[in-house]
């Protein structure tokens, strides 16, 4: 079974938000929020500046926090390529997910359920990528199989340096940034 | 504060709490109101292009059960490669926007106060086509102006070559980038045009002087900086802010701003008197070489850094870095240039460094650009016109390919060389796009007619006698897009959707009014469609394979001279002139000098300001999927500075310029991305239209602050960046 992931080049992004505008017309994300954000960090004193910009989401991880403390069931892994999900109809609002998430990516959506980046699934799933990563400019996002070997994310992964976020989270993330 | 709010305000490009708008039930108000037909079932996937911005990416709209759903790029466009920017993405914004122009408008009162009059179409035609007789009556046709922006005035343009005027103008040329096209077309004869002919993806060294590529979102000019970076071009940006691009580069040169051309010009002296130049190139295609080699190796680096703060060491080693990679090395011409008075004579020095370089009509530096040739509408010749109004005496020699926006304002205030009474403005908001508002405002007294046409209440729609809404770039036809680039191409812009409410295209208010001024004859297509599939017929080409289409491509051409592409120069000498007779002629400097800048007076600092990649101009901040992301402006000071002055990110404060002028209250961002001498801030805020809600006063205003302008003598050019501003802490 396929464990979906994103390796991200920080080193191409521009930071245009694109992918958050893309992620809200696709899956109708009413105003004032999103599931996908721009992090934009720069180090150092002017004019000698080390600046990483980043786009971030759900990192679908392999140990979910998000999932151990849903009461309901409704915080679950997908049974394709371990992707996070919520199941609207179970949820019922506690946030204690929303809580639980170290990268705050979860909300309440106004409709009363937690709601986040799917990777897509109803698109990865008629062989299409996610939104975020089809419509990205700078095409500094790439998306597909961890545990294949022969994957695009996989040899990125091998070909260059990278960091995940909050790594000592203990959560095992998912997406990976190229620096 | 929950963390909803947190992710919302705290994580995207480092905005802030504002009051969110209740606006969530808003848009669905707008598209019941277009229930009244019958909506097709199932997904509906519509090839047209985008009207965000001036690029024309290529897109499919996907409309779902009738409702318009999203937006994508459209994979056959050579512009967009499949992939729009954000503001493209976001157009179905533009849809939605609550506040949009629903009926046509006749003032109440006075101008400027936004009391109006809802009218029929045919009111407005009438009210319009009077004025306009008496104006031709009165002073003739010439005293009519255009100010249009944008593919969908062409309609108009062509209405008002119709009724004799020769006075169109846009804003895109004496406010941003004539200047390049004056100092490229004296240099190589030709100019840069739009899309740039810039072959970023294949450059080996990119030079951005203050252009900040992936801030400014010109597609296909970001998309190739991103194939550059990955493919380890060498980067130097040249900037006093530390923009994106900067964090891209190998080289950041912190200039003192207003002092580029010191910086360009000892380029060029090390690249002549190490001999790094292209020689074969130069030697071949060359005129004046001699000449201009010894005026410039006499600025040396160590000059330079005296002006410019930067290290003598580093100007020369750039200058090697350069002519390592020659002939594929671009030094980026920018786009918006108009910023100290001397900007065509900037923009020469560069089109000069970028000629010793060879990188004109070469790979990895400015390709030779064609177009798909589509025979223009075979209308009746236009009647005999007046000389223009916009540059009398030719005060400005080189303003002849466009016409100057602020020589028509200065027409319209002083009557000279004779008046103008009527402003017909299309898609363009004059109180931002021009410098010093209270001229523009002095100009609009002095008219007989004013009609604004656009999509909102638009701040220089407050100002109009008529305001004529116009449906959106998704609910019309326009004309066809054959820009100049890499392949030829034309796209087809198409309705995906009904306008919501009695809004209507451009084309068909232009062939109304012409039929209501008797010009009937002018407009012979019975629609616009029967327009377009006339000139495609014409080329060869079928309307309905356009419209399923959405872009046709003609045959391939080579685009470098080593593939055997031709270029010419049109120039005196039919070379590139390193010296220009031209200029000489008309008194002006062959080789461009230095011309040191004035520097904000203590505890003033210089104003600067640029672009967001979610917005265009001042057009785009009533959208509320690109306003989400982006909902005001913030005020860049370096942190040190900040610290000075007790001022903190988030802190409001006012700014006063250097007139007194005082802006709206702005959010202070300290960082340490900028220098101490100068601030910066995004354009396009500030907006003072009432009816634009959700923009009313959010964010300060560039535009307001820029009372004084430097003009360009060679073009006209209007230099904006020499405004300075003081911190006012009492808001």
């Amino acid at each position: 079974m396929p464990r979906y992931g994103m390796v991200i080049d920080t080193l191409k992004c521009v930071g245009c938000s694109d992918c958050v505008i893309a992620c809200k017309t696709e899956n109708n994300i009413p105003e004032g929020y999103n599931r996908d954000w721009i992090v934009t960090e720069a180090r150092g004193k002017f004019p000698t500046i080390n600046m990483e910009i980043r786009t971030e989401r759900c990192n679908h991880c392999s140990e979910t926090p998000c999932v151990s403390c849903c009461p309901t069931g409704a915080s679950h892994i997908h049974d394709v390529g371990g992707v996070v999900l919520v199941d609207h109809e179970k949820c019922i609002g506690c946030k204690a997910c929303v809580e639980a998430c170290p990268y705050d990516a979860r909300y309440i959506h106004p409709d009363g359920y937690a709601d986040k980046c799917t990777f897509c699934i109803h698109r990865v799933e008629k062989g299409l990528k996610p939104a975020c990563v089809e419509v990205c400019p700078t095409y500094c996002m790439h998306f597909g199989d961890l545990d294949d070997p022969n994957s695009e994310v996989s040899k990125l992964l091998q070909s260059r340096k990278w960091h995940v976020n909050l790594p000592d989270a203990g959560t095992k993330p998912n997406i990976f940034y190229l620096v | 504060m929950n963390s909803i709010s947190r992710r919302r305000f705290l994580k995207i490009s480092g905005a802030t709490v504002v009051t969110a708008a209740a606006l969530a039930g808003a848009s669905k108000t707008v598209v019941k109101a277009a229930e009244s037909y019958s909506k097709p079932k199932g997904l509906q996937i519509i090839p047209s292009y985008c009207d965000l911005c001036f690029w024309k990416c290529g897109l499919l709209a996907y409309v779902k059960d009738g409702e318009l759903w999203k937006l994508e790029g459209n994979p056959k466009d050579p512009l967009s490669n499949g992939r729009l920017c954000p503001r493209g993405t976001g157009g179905i914004g533009a849809y939605f926007d609550k506040d949009r122009l629903k009926s046509p408008l006749i003032r109440k009162n006075l101008r400027g106060e936004e009391k109006w009059i809802e009218v029929t179409w045919d009111e407005a035609f009438n009210y319009i086509a009077d004025k306009m007789n008496k104006i031709k009556g009165q002073y003739g046709p010439e005293a009519m102006a255009l100010f249009s922006h944008g593919i969908g005035g062409n309609f108009f343009k062509h209405l008002m070559r119709a009724y004799g005027t020769p006075n169109e103008t846009a804003p895109s040329f004496a406010q941003c980038r004539g200047p390049r096209e004056v100092g490229f077309e004296l240099t190589f004869g030709d100019i840069v045009g739009s899309p740039e002919r810039t072959d970023i993806e294949n450059a080996k060294c990119i030079v951005l002087i203050g252009s900040h590529l992936g801030e400014n979102m010109h597609n296909t000019q970001v998309q190739e900086f991103s194939r550059a970076v990955e493919k380890h071009a060498s980067i130097i940006v040249v900037d006093p802010r530390f923009s994106v691009a900067a964090s891209k580069a190998k080289y950041y040169l912190p200039i003192k701003p207003g002092t580029d051309m010191a910086l360009l010009l000892a380029w060029m002296s090390v690249i002549v008197n190490e001999k790094l130049y292209d020689v074969e190139y130069v030697n071949k295609h060359g005129f004046g070489f001699e000449k201009f080699a010894s005026e410039v190796s006499h600025y040396t680096p160590e000059w330079a850094y005296v002006e410019t703060g930067i290290d003598p060491d580093i100007i020369r080693e750039t200058a090697r870095e350069m002519a390592r990679y020659k002939p594929a090395t671009l030094v980026h011409p920018g786009r918006h240039v108009t910023w100290y008075g001397d900007d065509a004579q900037r923009s020469r020095a560069i089109a000069l460094l970028n000629a010793l370089l060879g990188s004109w009509g070469r790979k990895g530096g400015f390709y030779i650009p064609y177009s798909f040739s589509i025979p223009k509408y075979p209308y009746p010749p236009y009647p005999e016109e007046k000389e223009t109004v916009h540059n009398p005496d030719n005060k400005y020699p080189f303003a002849t390919g466009e016409q100057i926006s602020t020589g028509i304002r200065e027409a319209t205030i002083t009557g000279k060389p004779y008046p103008i009474k009527g402003w017909f403005i299309y898609g363009t908001n004059l109180l931002q796009a021009l410098p010093n508002q209270s001229e523009t405002i002095k100009a609009i007294q002095n008219l007989d007619l004013m009609v604004v046409v656009d999509v909102v209440p638009s701040e220089i729609a407050c100002w109009a006698d008529v305001v004529l809404p116009e449906s959106v770039y998704l609910e019309r036809y326009d004309d066809l897009n054959a820009s100049p680039f890499k392949e030829g191409f034309v796209g087809i812009r198409q309705p995906v959707i009904d306008s919501p409410n009695d809004q209507k295209p451009n084309w068909w208010m232009a062939k109304k009014l012409a039929e209501k001024l008797g010009l009937g004859h002018y407009f012979p297509w019975k629609d616009i469609e029967e327009y377009l599939d006339t000139r495609l017929k014409s080329a060869g080409l079928s309307l309905d394979e356009l419209k399923k289409e959405g872009i046709i491509k003609g045959p391939s051409k080579p685009i470098y001279l080593e593939d055997g592409a031709e270029i010419e120069f049109a120039t005196p000498s039919g070379k590139i002139e390193f010296y220009s007779t031209q200029l000489e002629q008309s008194g002006s400097d062959p080789v461009p000098k230095y011309t040191k800048h004035p520097e904000p007076p203590a505890g003033y600092f210089r104003l600067l300001f640029g672009r967001a990649p979610v917005h265009t101009f001042s057009k785009t901040q009533s959208n509320a999927l690109l306003r989400d992301l982006f909902p005001e402006n913030e005020l860049w000071v370096n942190s040190d500075l900040a610290q000075r002055y007790g001022i903190k990110t988030g802190d409001k404060i006012k700014l006063k310029n250097q007139d007194g002028v005082i802006s709206d209250p702005i959010k202070v961002r300290a960082t340490e991305r900028i220098r101490q001498d100068c601030v910066y801030m995004v354009h396009g805020f500030g907006q003072k239209s009432r009816q634009l809600r959700s923009t009313y006063k959010v964010g300060a205003s560039d535009a307001e602050l820029v009372t004084q302008y430097k003009t360009d003598p060679l073009m006209g050019g209007t230099g904006m960046n020499v405004n300075f501003v003081t911190f006012e802490m009492e808001v």
